[in-house]
This record gives C-alpha cells, sequence and structure tokens, in this order.
C-alpha cells in the first residue's frame, strides 16, 4: 500500500522519498510532509487508543492542539512519548509506535473499559475502592496506575542536549501567519528589531492551508513574496519551529525552538533551545482553533476538523478519506466542500445544523439543512453517519467544524481574563492583557483573513510607534471577505450513543452533566471532577463546548460560567530544555582550591563541600581503609607538623573609619578594641539571637580588618553584612568586600609549624613565639617578596598559623611549604583530619552551629559583650531561649570504650523508655579519635554543665543501636590550650 | 447517601440519576455559632470535625470562590511526618494517623496512597542531620528507615548514580508517606460537613470583620452581614490581607510557590523523592503525570502565577538526579501563595480580639496537615484551649522565643 490518499497540489517535495515505521510497518512520504499526513496519506486512520476507555482514535487536526495522535517517537534512549503526529516533521527513517494499548493497535485488551463505562464515570473512583482499608496501595491503585498513563520513559538519560539562550527585541510577533506576517511587515520596515516566531517549520499558518485568494495571489505565492521582503530585513530575525509557551512578567516570553527535532540525527547539536525573550512589545497574531461539535460516537477515527480536512487537502496533498461528509455550523463547512470538490474528492454529503438554503451544493452530495447528526458507526474507522432523521450516509471522513476558538491563551498568563463575543461564539482577548502585549487577527477574534492582515499591519505600525519608531506605508492587499456565520451549536441532544467533548481524556457530555448533578457546578470543580482539558492538549478543543454543556445544566451563560485558568506552557515543553546543559557533573559548577591540582598528584580523594570539592584525604601507599589515612594524618599532625588548604572559609575585607564600630554591632563579642596585629574568635548571632557563624578577625591596620567564615556560610554572612551596612547603619563609613577566591590560605598545624614557616617566611620577619604570640597576625612576605598574611590561629589546638597568598601563588605555595616540610615528615591532611582534630578540641562546626542553638547552649555565653549592643542582643533574652531545660554542648564518650557513638543518635536517661518525652538531646558530630583511641561525640544535652560524669544512654533506633555514654567536657584534648601557645 | 461499590453497580444499570449534590446551596442565616473564613482543606476540615468530634453543628464555611479553590487545589499532593521537633512531629505524625483512615470516617476515597517518601542526602553532615530526624520520628512513634546508596539504588535505579554532581549517598524514607488526592480531600469533608449539617457558602468573600468593644461578633459579606459567636479565619495565602481587616499584623508574608505537572507517562517514579542537593521533589500521580516542584520564587507576592527563573532551577534539580526525565514534557505549571511565618511552623491560636481566631502560617507544608490542623482548630474553638498536640502553635511564641524553627534558617523576612 503506498500512498493511496496522495491528491495534487500541495506543498511537499515530491521528487524525493522518505521511508518510515509505524507500528513496525514501513510507509513511504515526502519532504514536507508531517507524521500525520504521510500516515494519512498511506490510508492509516486508526493511530492511538484514548486514555480512560482505550478507544480507537484517529487524527482529528493539523497542528499543537492534537488530542489523539500522539506516538512514541524514535527507539531507545532517545524514545520520546506522547509525541504529537500532527507537529512532527517527517524526516528519513522515522520511527513511531502507538501508544497505551495491551495487544495490538487494533486489538487492544484494555478496550473492556470501554464496555464497563457505565460503571466509570466521572468520578467514581472517590465513591469506591474503600474496602478492604489495606486494599487501596496493594490492589485498586495498582492496577490504576497500570492502565493509566499514556506513553513511556526509556528509563535511561536523555542523551540529548538542550541549551538556553536570551534574546532581546523590540518588538515580538508571535505567529507567522496573515496577521503576524502583516505586522512583521509594518514593524519591520519601521526599523525596530524584531523577532517573528512560528510555531510551524512553515510560515504562514492558514494562508498556506486555505484557497484564499490575496491581492490576485494565492495565499502560498503571497506568503512567498512577504517573506522574500522580510528575510531581506538585517532587523528582523525568523524563527520558525519555535513556540512562545509563556508570558512572564516584565515583557519576558518563554519560548522553545525545536533545533534538530525533525532530523534524523542530530549530529550532537542541541535539540532544542529554550529562549528567554525580553521585548519592549510584543504582539499575539496566534490564530485560532477549531473545535468539534459533541454527537454520538464523534471520536471514531475519520471524524476530523474540517480546517485540518482543508489543510491536508492544500498543504499537505493528501485526502484524509475517499467519501467525506461534512458537518457544520457556520461557512466553514461550506468551504471545506468546494476544496475538496476541486480536488477532486467524492463529498458524500453536508449536513449544517443551520436553517435556511443550501449553499453551492457539490454534485453528488446530499445536503440536510438544520441537519443534526447522532451517531457514526465503523469500529476502527468510521463507515457511515446516521442523522436524527434517519437517514444513513456513506462516509469514511467526517469533517466538523463548530467554529473557532481565539488562542487567546497568553493573553491570559498574567492573570487576564477573555471576555465572550456571541457574534463568533467564541472568548477573546480581555482588556487586562500582561503589560505590552497587544493582539491581531484571529486570536482577537477578527476571524476572517482580511481583518487578519489590517489588524496585523495596524498592530505593527502602533508598536513600533509606541516606542519611538515612525510609521511604515502598508497597504493590506484586497481579498475576499466571508463572514463566519456561526450560530452557536454545542451537541446533538437528540444522541443516545456517548457524545464525547475531551477526546483523550474520554470526557462525554454525560460526564459533564452528572458533575453538574453532584454539585460540581463551578467551572473548576466540573474540569477537577471530570478531568475535561486536563490532558495533554489543555482542553485547546474540548473547553469551550463542554463550558456550554455545563453552561446548560446551571441555567447560566457561558459567560457567566467563566473560564478555567489559561496556564503556561501554551504546548508542552521537554522538562530537558528547562535544565539546559545544568545536568549530571556540570549541574552546578565546581569550586577549586589553590592546591586542586597538587592534590590530585597526590592521589587525595575529594569530598563536596557545598560547591567546592576538597580533599577529604591523603590515602598512602599501603593503607586499605580511611581510618588509616585519617589516623595518620591527625597523629602526625599532633606530633610534628601537617599542612591543610583552608581557602574554601569565607574571606571578608572590612575597611573604613567606622569598621571597629561596625564588627563590635555585628558580632556578639566586643571588637571595637582588638588591637592592630591582632586576631579574634568572634561569634555572630542572627536577629533572632540564635548563633548564625563563627570565625575569627584579623585586625590589619587602623581601619583594616580581615574576617574569615565557616565555608558553608561564607555567603550568607557576606550578605548578612552587606544588609546591615546598606540598610541598616547606612551612614557608617564601612565598605565590605568577599575575597574568599583572592587568596589562598593554608593551615600549618603542630609542633613543628613555626620550624617549617621559618624556613619560607623572609628574614626580615620575626616570628619568634616572643614576637608573633598566639592570635597575632601580620602582612609578610615569604619566599624572597611575595606578598602573604600571617595568622597565629588554630583549628586543631596545635602550635598552628595560617598563611594566605594571593590565589595566584596558591598553587606554588602548597609545594613550598610540603617541600620545607620534609624534615619534619609533613604530612598534607584532609577535611576528615580536619574534622577529628575540631571535635578533640571541643570547637562547634557545622553540627553545632545548626541554625537552633544560642550561645548559651554552645558554652559560649561568658563571650557574650556586656558592654556593647549587637544584632541579637534584644531577642536572646527571651525567656524560651534561656531556660533551664535547654540542651547545652557537651562532650560524651563510650562506657564501654570499645563501642562507637553515632551522630543524630539521641540521649535517653538509663532506664527510660526510648519516647519523645523521655529524650533529652543528641548528638551532633562524632570522630574516632586516634589521639584517644575511643569514639568520642559532641552532643547537646538538657543542663548539660551541671551533669558531667553522668551515664545516659545513647539511643540510635534507625540502626537498633542503645550505648551507654559518659557525659564529659567538650575539650577532650589539651582543655587548657597549651600547646596553642608553646 | 453512601458510597459504595454496590451503589454504583445499581446507579450504573439505572442511568446514573440517583447521586445527589455533594453538598447543598444554602443561603446563609442571619447568625451561626462558629463562622469559618476560608473553605479551603483546612476550613472545610475544621467544619467537619467540630460537628462530628463537639457536636457544634451550626456552622458556616465562607468562602470567596469556589471550594478547595485555594492551595488545597493547587499543591503536589504530598503527605508526611518527618519532623524533627517535638512541637511538630506529634502534631504531624497525629495528622498523618487520621490520613490513614480517612477514606472510611469521610466514605469518600481520597486516596490516601503510602507509597513512601524518600528525602535523598548527598554528604555526610546531611546523613547525620536525617539520623537525627529519623530518631526523633522513631520515638515519637513515627516510621523511618535509614537506606545507604545501594538501598536507594535498588528503589530507583534510575537515578544519576554515574555523573553526578552531588553523588547520592543515601536517604531517609518514611514508608508512610505519600501523596492524597488533593481536590477530593476538601469534596470529602465539604459532603460530610454538609451532611452534618454545617453550610457551605461559596461565593460569600468577608469584606469586614463586625468588631465591638474588642469583640468579634460576626462579618460583612457580599451575600450580607452575618453574625457569629466565633469567627474562625483559615485562609492561608490570604492571611495578611484578611487579618489587616481585623487591625492584626500576623508574623506571616505571602510568596509565590510553583508547581508543575508533566503529561502522562506509564508509571516510573514509586513514590515521592526528594533531592538534597537541590530543590526538587517528585511524585507520579494515578493518571500518570510527574508532579514536581522546588523553590518558592523569593519575593513577596499575592499573584498565584511564577517566573522562569524558578521553572528553571527546578527542572534542573530534577535532571540532576533522574537525567530519564529529559524527554518527559511539562504540561502545566502553576503558582499558589504560601503563608510563610517567620520560623517556619503554623498558628492555630486565639488573637487578641475575643471570639476572633487564627490558623495559618503553614508555608508550603499545609497540605499534609489538613486533617490535624482541622481537628486542633475545632478543639481550640470548641474547648477555648488548644490540643495538646498543637499547644506550641501560638502567636506569642516570637515574644516568648519559644520557636520551632525546624530548619534552623531563623527569620529572613523577604528571603525565606
Amino acid at each position: 500500500m503506498s500512498q493511496i490518499n496522495r491528491i495534487s497540489g500541495g506543498l511537499i517535495d515530491r521528487d524525493k522519498t522518505l521511508n518510515f515505521k509505524f507500528d513496525g510497518r514501513v510507509f513511504e512520504g515526502h519532504p514536507g510532509d508531517t507524521l500525520a499526513s504521510a500516515l494519512l496519506a498511506n490510508g492509516q486512520r486508526l493511530v492511538g487508543r484514548s486514555f480512560k476507555y482505550h478507544r480507537p482514535r484517529g487524527i482529528v487536526t493539523a497542528g499543537s492542539e492534537e488530542p489523539n495522535a500522539l506516538v512514541q517517537l524514535r527507539r531507545g534512549a532517545h524514545q520520546e512519548p506522547n509525541t504529537r503526529a500532527t507537529e512532527t516533521e517527517l524526516f528519513e527513517g522515522l520511527e513511531a509506535t502507538s501508544q497505551n494499548h495491551r495487544g495490538s493497535l487494533k486489538y487492544d485488551l484494555m478496550a473492556v473499559n470501554d464496555l464497563l463505562s457505565p460503571f466509570l464515570t466521572a468520578g467514581f473512583y472517590y465513591k469506591t475502592f474503600m474496602w478492604p482499608k489495606g486494599f487501596w496501595e496493594k490492589v485498586y491503585e495498582p492496577a490504576i496506575r497500570a492502565s493509566a498513563g499514556l506513553g513511556r520513559l526509556s528509563g535511561e538519560p536523555d542523551p540529548d542536549t538542550y541549551d538556553k539562550g536570551f534574546l532581546h527585541c523590540d518588538i515580538l510577533i508571535i505567529g507567522g501567519g496573515a496577521a503576524g506576517l502583516s505586522a512583521a511587515l509594518t514593524a519591520g520596515r519601521s526599523g525596530a528589531r524584531v523577532i517573528l516566531a512560528e510555531e510551524n517549520f512553515r510560515m504562514g499558518g492558514r494562508l498556506i492551508a486555505e484557497t484564499l485568494e490575496l491581492g490576485g495571489m494565492s495565499g502560498t505565492e503571497w506568503v512567498t513574496e512577504t517573506l522574500a521582503e522580510l528575510t531581506a530585513m538585517t532587523n528582523l530575525r525568523f524563527m520558525p519551529r519555535t513556540t512562545v509557551y509563556g508570558a512572564f512578567d516584565h515583557g519576558i516570553y518563554g519560548t522553545l525552538e525545536r533545533m534538530t527535532d525533525h532530523l534524523s540525527s542530530n549530529e550532537q547539536k542541541p535539540r532544542q533551545v529554550l529562549w528567554r525573550i525580553y521585548s519592549k512589545r510584543a504582539i499575539l497574531c496566534a490564530g485560532a482553533t477549531e473545535r468539534l461539535i459533541a454527537f454520538g460516537n464523534n471520536d471514531r477515527p475519520g471524524v476530523m476538523l474540517a480546517g485540518a480536512t482543508r489543510a491536508y487537502v492544500n498543504r499537505w496533498a493528501v485526502t484524509p478519506g475517499q467519501r467525506i461528509a461534512i458537518f457544520t455550523n457556520n461557512n466553514d463547512g461550506w468551504r471545506t466542500a468546494t476544496d475538496l470538490t476541486e480536488k477532486g474528492v467524492e463529498v458524500t454529503a453536508v449536513v449544517d445544523t443551520r436553517d435556511g438554503p443550501a449553499r453551492v451544493t457539490p454534485s453528488g452530495a446530499s445536503v440536510v439543512m438544520g441537519g443534526r447528526i447522532i451517531d457514526t458507526k465503523g469500529r476502527h474507522g468510521i463507515r457511515s453517519l446516521t442523522l436524527s432523521n434517519g437517514q444513513t450516509i456513506p462516509a469514511d471522513c467526517l469533517a466538523v467544524s463548530g467554529g473557532w476558538n481565539p488562542n487567546v491563551h497568553l493573553t491570559c498568563h498574567q492573570g487576564g481574563r477573555p471576555v465572550w463575543r456571541d457574534d463568533i461564539a467564541a472568548f477573546t482577548p480581555g482588556d487586562n492583557l500582561p503589560v505590552g502585549m497587544t493582539v491581531a487577527g484571529a486570536a482577537n477574534g477578527s476571524l476572517g483573513l482580511a481583518g487578519a492582515l489590517a489588524e496585523g499591519g495596524k498592530a505593527g505600525n502602533v508598536a513600533t510607534q509606541d516606542i519611538g519608531y515612525s510609521r511604515s506605508n502598508y497597504t493590506a492587499p484586497k481579498t475576499e471577505e466571508e463572514a463566519v456565520g456561526i450560530s452557536a451549536f454545542w451537541y446533538v441532544k437528540e444522541s443516545r450513543q456517548r457524545s464525547w467533548l475531551d477526546l483523550q481524556n474520554d470526557v462525554t457530555i454525560k460526564d459533564v452533566q452528572l458533575a453538574c448533578q453532584e454539585g460540581f457546578s463551578a467551572v473548576e470543580h466540573m474540569k477537577r471532577y471530570t478531568t475535561l482539558g486536563m490532558a495533554t492538549d489543555q482542553g485547546k478543543m474540548a473547553n469551550v463546548p463542554a463550558l456550554a454543556v455545563l453552561a446548560e445544566c446551571t441555567n447560566k451563560s457561558i459567560p457567566d460560567t467563566g473560564t478555567t485558568v489559561f496556564r503556561p506552557p501554551y504546548s508542552p515543553v521537554s522538562i530537558g530544555a528547562f535544565a539546559g546543559r545544568s545536568r549530571g557533573n556540570d549541574f552546578r559548577p565546581y569550586r577549586l582550591t589553590p592546591s586542586h591540582d597538587w592534590a590530585v598528584e597526590q592521589s587525595a580523594v575529594f569530598v563536596e563541600t557545598g560547591m567546592w570539592l576538597r580533599a577529604r584525604w591523603f590515602p598512602q601507599p599501603g593503607e586499605t581503609h580511611w581510618r588509616q589515612h585519617v589516623d595518620r594524618e591527625v597523629l602526625q599532625t599532633r606530633k610534628s607538623v601537617g599542612v591543610c588548604d583552608v581557602t574554601t572559609l569565607g574571606k571578608i575585607d572590612i575597611q573604613g573609619r567606622d569598621a571597629p564600630a561596625f564588627l563590635n554591632s555585628v558580632y556578639a563579642n566586643a571588637f571595637g578594641k582588638l588591637a592592630v596585629g591582632k586576631v579574634r574568635y568572634g561569634l555572630m548571632l542572627r536577629e533572632d539571637g540564635i548563633a548564625m557563624d563563627d570565625g575569627t578577625t584579623a585586625r590589619l591596620s587602623e581601619k583594616r580588618f580581615v574576617m574569615t567564615t565557616t565555608t558553608a556560610n561564607a555567603v550568607s554572612v557576606f550578605r548578612h553584612l552587606e544588609f546591615c551596612r546598606q540598610c541598616l547603619w547606612p551612614g557608617m563609613d564601612v565598605h565590605v568586600i568577599s575575597a574568599t577566591e583572592q587568596f589562598a590560605q593554608y593551615s600549618v598545624a603542630g609542633p613543628n609549624s613555626r620550624r617549617l614557616l621559618g624556613r619560607l617566611v623572609d628574614p626580615e620577619f620575626d616570628i619568634s613565639n616572643e614576637a608573633f604570640p598566639f592570635m597575632a597576625c601580620a602582612e609578610i612576605t615569604v619566599c624572597g617578596g611575595t606578598p602573604a598574611r600571617l595568622f597565629r590561629i588554630s583549628f586543631s589546638g596545635e602550635l598552628a598559623y595560617e598563611i594566605a597568598v594571593p590565589t595566584r601563588y596558591g598553587d606554588a605555595l602548597i609545594r613550598v611549604l610540603i617541600a620545607a616540610g620534609e624534615p619534619f615528615d609533613v604530612v598534607p591532611y584532609g577535611t576528615e583530619a580536619l574534622s577529628v582534630m575540631r571535635i578533640e578540641k571541643g570547637h562547634p562546626a557545622g553540627g553545632e552551629l545548626n541554625g537552633q542553638t544560642t550561645a548559651h547552649d554552645l558554652g559560649m555565653g561568658r563571650l557574650l559583650s556586656k558592654s556593647t549592643d549587637y544584632i541579637g542582643n534584644t531577642l536572646r533574652q527571651r525567656p524560651g531561649l534561656n531556660f533551664e531545660d535547654r540542651p547545652t554542648l557537651m562532650g560524651f564518650r563510650p562506657v564501654d570504650r570499645s563501642t562507637n557513638l553515632t551522630a543524630g543518635a539521641h540521649i535517653i536517661a538509663k532506664g527510660k523508655e526510648a519516647t519523645m518525652e523521655n529524650d533529652e538531646g543528641w548528638i551532633s558530630s562524632v570522630a574516632s579519635s586516634p589521639t584517644l583511641k575511643y569514639s568520642i561525640g559532641l552532643g547537646f544535652i538538657k543542663r548539660g554543665s551541671r551533669r558531667l560524669g553522668d551515664v545516659i544512654r545513647v539511643v540510635n533506633p534507625l540502626k537498633g543501636e542503645d550505648v551507654e555514654a559518659e557525659i564529659v567536657s567538650p575539650h577532650f584534648f589539651d582543655p587548657d590550650g597549651e600547646r596553642l601557645r608553646v | 447517601m453512601r458510597n459504595s461499590g454496590f451503589k454504583i453497580l445499581t446507579e450504573a444499570l439505572t442511568g446514573n440519576k440517583g447521586w445527589k449534590a455533594n453538598w447543598r446551596q444554602p443561603t446563609p442565616k442571619s447568625a451561626y455559632d462558629v463562622i469559618i473564613v476560608g473553605a479551603g482543606g483546612h476550613g472545610l476540615a475544621t467544619a467537619y470535625y467540630l460537628a462530628k468530634e463537639f457536636d457544634i453543628t451550626n456552622v458556616a464555611v465562607l468562602e470567596k470562590g469556589w471550594i478547595g479553590s485555594g492551595n488545597v487545589g493547587r499543591n503536589t499532593t504530598i503527605i508526611r511526618s518527618n519532623y524533627m521537633l517535638p512541637g511538630n512531629e506529634p502534631f504531624y505524625e497525629w495528622s498523618m494517623k487520621l490520613w490513614e483512615g480517612l477514606e472510611q470516617d469521610l466514605n469518600y476515597n481520597v486516596m490516601v496512597s503510602q507509597r513512601g517518601i524518600l528525602n535523598l542526602f548527598h554528604n555526610d553532615p546531611q546523613r547525620d542531620t536525617f539520623i537525627r530526624r529519623g530518631n526523633a520520628m522513631r520515638l515519637a512513634g513515627a516510621d523511618a528507615v535509614l537506606l545507604d546508596r545501594e538501598d536507594v539504588q535498588k528503589m530507583c535505579p534510575f537515578f544519576d548514580f554515574n555523573s553526578s554532581r552531588f553523588p547520592i549517598k543515601g536517604g531517609l524514607l518514611q514508608p508512610r508517606g505519600g501523596t492524597v488526592r488533593h481536590d477530593a480531600v476538601a469534596w470529602g469533608y465539604a459532603r460530610k460537613g454538609d451532611e452534618l449539617g454545617v453550610d457551605i457558602l461559596q461565593n460569600c468573600e468577608v469584606q469586614s470583620f463586625m468588631i465591638e468593644g474588642g469583640v468579634c461578633k460576626g462579618v460583612e459579606t457580599t451575600k450580607g452581614s452575618i453574625k457569629a459567636k466565633k469567627v474562625a479565619v483559615c485562609v492561608a495565602g490570604s492571611s495578611g490581607r484578611v487579618m489587616a481587616m481585623a487591625g492584626i499584623r500576623v508574623p506571616i508574608e505571602s510568596h509565590v510557590m510553583q508547581a508543575f505537572v508533566s503529561e502522562a507517562l506509564k508509571p516510573v517514579i514509586p513514590g515521592v523523592v526528594t533531592f538534597g542537593a537541590g530543590h526538587f521533589y517528585v511524585s507520579q500521580s494515578d493518571k500518570g503525570g510527574l508532579v514536581f516542584g522546588g523553590d518558592i520564587d523569593g519575593y513577596n507576592s499575592y499573584a498565584q502565577r511564577g517566573n522562569l527563573p524558578v521553572v528553571e532551577d527546578v527542572c534542573e534539580g530534577g535532571m540532576a538526579i533522574m537525567p530519564m526525565i529529559g524527554r518527559a514534557r511539562i504540561l502545566r505549571m502553576w503558582g499558589g501563595t504560601v503563608d510563610m511565618s517567620m520560623d517556619g511552623s503554623p498558628f492555630i491560636d486565639k488573637t487578641h480580639i475575643e471570639g476572633l481566631y487564627f490558623n495559618g502560617g503553614w508555608c508550603y507544608g499545609g497540605f499534609k496537615a489538613t486533617p490535624a490542623s482541622g481537628w486542633c482548630y475545632a478543639h481550640l474553638l470548641a474547648n477555648e484551649k488548644p490540643h495538646e498536640v498543637a499547644s506550641e502553635f501560638r502567636l506569642d511564641r516570637f515574644s516568648r522565643g519559644h520557636i520551632i524553627d525546624e530548619k534552623g534558617m531563623g527569620a529572613q523576612p523577604n528571603l525565606h
């Protein structure tokens, strides 16, 4: 069988033949075809199954409103479910399969649902499946889930790439039909920067689907001539295959350009590009969408919109049937008859719901004015239709026109509501459009060609003049104008068979009536109860007829019934496009420390710390367990010296006359009197009195400080400081800037740290204990003149320094430090050893500074300044943050030293049941201490400081652990800090 | 009228003519014992429990639009009780227990589907926090299971375990977590409340409160004045605006929260999954749509719509953990107005105006709380004192310092 329905003419390239497969069968088509037109050319009417009843369905439309002809396109990881055949350009080797059936498309076992339809009415599932109680998850729901859904994801990662981009223009024209092209002519001629976006792969809209003449030319000829002028303009960007899917705030339009979906293979080019278009003005020329009339079995393959029928005949040179009948409530039905006859296709009948005289009658066709179709016959495609007068008409295709709905979607994305127009029986844009938007042509309710041409040209001129361009000359070409002549007709009351409104979700007239009967008479209730309009087409065809049915049930008018809310996207957009390249390893950028390359050379194992990658440990040959790496790094640091990259800590440069006062106010402990050349530990509170962050701040000169923050809070502290400076105390002479990435900073820790540094610090700087004591800082030079900053501070509890150099010297410095440390057997240590040493010392970190603890909770109550006022000082005094029972930070060690503590375990008194009532606190951080040779933990326990020496239980129901532990000081190692000061 | 399989059979055979309206469309009485402002999930649940548990049936629920038109009709349908703090966990666990019997209680299938909720973690500190939370849940009698990477891989083989920027290290699973058919919750409570005598007044917008001498005596509405002994506000995203009519400034900001649904797909995602290194969570509806969301838009707004930066951020999170969804398409995106309180926890409390009560501040987590919120609000209205599981949800907790800050974020006006 090859292209039995192919007729003459059309915009296809007959010189080339394309082979494609549908459900495994090989077919032929031509460039210019869509999958839908090619299937129709080959006589394939049955293309899919409906969602609920698995009824046989065929192609209904020729565009993005298609509810039925959804296929699974391509294979393997490229498999793409729910793809509209009507929008899929044919390419060589295309493979498509039908969806949503068990067994074959023709003999779907799930079609049994259709026989059960009296039981499966709207909302039936809310009334049953409740007994026995546990059966919902086990029996009913799995069965429902298995039969629901349409296409299938491959389960494999999407192999394609997607790009994102930003475009800026004066005028965005949405839609490249008669109105859009006319708008482009005037806007383009003015010299404004114009973007013309068209969802189809070919510009022209209805002009290339109809046989209307304009200016003495055919529609296609006029489009060709217009495009010739437009493409010569350098200020105009053409975007075919581009859907403007949403109107967002500030004139921003969400746009999807399909770059390679029409190719057999994308050759590594992006599949789609997601553009954000920033426009000064937008002209919506999105046209209109035709709708069906509901009557018995109006869903059979072969029932098609009249406009789609004309499009297939005129544009694609395909007749959807050999004997076509027409059912209409407006003049479009007759235009269809004329077009078909001209192409030599047999028209068997024209059934017009309107009374009055027949128009030009195609020879051989029966004409029934005031006619009603009540039923169709034909299981896998219609064979005949029955009228209310008993007449039976043979037909293998029925072209239906129930009128046109202007595509008002984008006018409603910013809260706009459409208004009803009786003369065209449709909703048109309201007056509350998104800022900067105008509407022209069919989208504006001007359904005739002359109106579209005139309105489009005018809209282009108005928009450009609005933003300062001069008016362009434009005369709309002369064209024949025909009235729509619609007389609203929504459904055939005489039908006793089910009459379908939403073809994909299988919603009938009766379903809407039942919803109303059950009290779901608000339009949103009706939608949600029946699922009407919730399918992949979002009810583009179904919504308005359903509103008419609902309005009738409630004795209201259609405008009083109102519409549901139009939401983006206008047509579905792939999730991959929204994600763009931010996936896999590129989900977020990596921040690498200055010693990263060197650490890679040392075979370091890395860990994600926010966006940073930090060396976690440095394995040595012969070591088989991470504990061995960590223990060695800790012990060697404590014994001799270790080096750790601490660049990730936030560094904030603070300068100005009021810098001391500023610090006094942001830190909870006093800073005003910190001497130049000294460093101080600082604790920062949030306004609500909870500890926010801690770190050190060094005073480099009278007016200059350098603050360090924790790695995790580097950004939030900086933001906080900027807020304080700009909003709270704008009068202060103080400036802050983040310098985290400008300096490489290393911790050099251990008894030999001074000796190591002595080998690289330039000789004019004295770093002896006397000249450079604990908590000293200085700007120095190293390695013969390289500027550096030296801080004598310690997180490990050892004699320690942090040394900072401009980042470009960071790689060199780590190599110098390691070389200088060779005589002392220096070890590089990673974040894990860092963490073990800070837990041994009882320093709080992320687990303790978790945004829920106060200075008192952390055992730092004595630090709080009594003489100065600071952020958090007022609210920290609230009773709830000071009551006796608040858990406070303590140390914990297992009574049986061979057992381990787990962070996240809770604390329960001995002999009490493990319940929330008896919960006394939790373990926040643990380490296996190589120094103490047992497991230690920091944690919070009620009235902690008064319970030193008590034994409690550390319980972890998640892992079934229950360990007795002793409450001790959180400072496990060198509690008096003697090692720091040597 | 009782729903049952048998009723469906008999109705099917007689043309489905016997189904009655689920709720009446009454004209307002001149006075009620209790007026509830807002016929969302919480308001309708409150009315139902007032009638059923506390025998107070002279109740009206006033709704500006159609019932369920607020957040109960636009959330991502997730239920869970995976909270950590003692002020929260017993409340949410009790809510979970009410969900578990709700269908039988209401004789309405709201499709409580306990397919589990899995929170992924990607590093050790995150794991430790989850262990603390999981143990708090277990101590409170809820269920929680700690999964390692292999367990997660068995459950969700489609996650990116190879090229992930933030590798998945494991997860905290609450097997009893899951989803509920959100609209049906409003309808089920409305239907049963109506049956017990509650008047549901749609298209009846409150325009002001009748406050005389510090006592609230009723409301003025678009359908006239209605007196009441007690007026209970329950309006989520509109809390600020409605309470302002009573001269009360609540510690709440309204933000936009977006949500998304994909085209229908055959079942592929077992339960609810949340990403731990970005803002993304997802479940799959019974119809087959992937229902997902992420962070709030990050600016104050009453508009029920959002913008593209968050849409893209959410999808990036989705592709980061499950790159198979790239070829699925977003069918619809929408926004709701969430009532963000200053510590992330809600209020069920009296106000300083006698006879005026307030329920709000549910942030982006109000749906799962619906049954317990309704019950506790009803308890407060009936007994004049808080229910024991909601005893911390007080308006004065900020001045007292008894904040319930589950995430440790603190009050961040304009940011959250």
